[in-house]
């Protein structure tokens, strides 16, 4: 999994039926530092993170296992809010 | 999934036989204010997206998550085609 920060959404009316009702996020991902890395990514929300959270998600061929409808176009699904967490820099 | 906009078409006569009926998009990646990039990919159309329109791109083997390309050698789909895209401030 990777970790993004849900930057906006994305709204497409004309897309594949098995998306129909999830939300399409937007996501900058990002390193343990919080700094962006990458390229933007499109996932499907299945857990209703908002604007400007930190969360995980699963991509590839994976993504569509924590959906409803199956098959599902999707390859990138957001699975987790971060609340925290504790990387201690001397690698301890 | 990958933002991008459709600039073309692409037939080819000679393809893979579990290709055939399907319509292949060539797709420009965008950046979030539609500014094209320099990458490309060529993308079986699932939603009935034509040139100009701004569109999202499931990749690798998810494209092959649908009943139009299961089973066929796809690695990208379009699966949406953008009304609108907000970004927080």
């Amino acid at each position: 999994m990777e970790m993004g920060r849900v930057i906006g959404s994305l709204t497409a009316t004309q897309k594949d039926g098995q998306l129909e009702g999830l939300v399409l996020r937007l996501l900058q991902p990002v390193d343990a530092d919080d700094c962006p890395v990458g390229e933007i990514v499109v996932a499907t929300d299945s857990i209703g993170a908002d604007e400007g959270q930190l969360v995980f998600y699963v991509t590839a061929y994976e993504a569509v296992i924590p959906l409803r409808k199956q098959p599902a176009l999707t390859d990138a699904t957001i699975i987790g809010i971060i609340d925290s967490m504790n990387i201690p820099s001397d690698g301890n | 999934m990958v933002i991008g906009k459709v600039i073309g078409n692409l037939w080819a006569t000679r393809k893979d036989e579990k290709l055939h009926g399907l319509k292949l998009l060539v797709v420009q990646h965008t950046d979030l204010q539609e500014q094209l990039k320099s990458s490309y990919v060529v993308a079986v159309d699932a939603v009935g997206a034509g040139v100009g329109d701004l569109v999202m791109v499931t990749t690798g083997s998810s494209a092959r998550q649908s009943e139009l390309t299961a089973g066929k050698p796809v690695d990208a789909v379009i699966s949406g085609i953008i009304d609108r895209i907000d970004v927080g401030q």
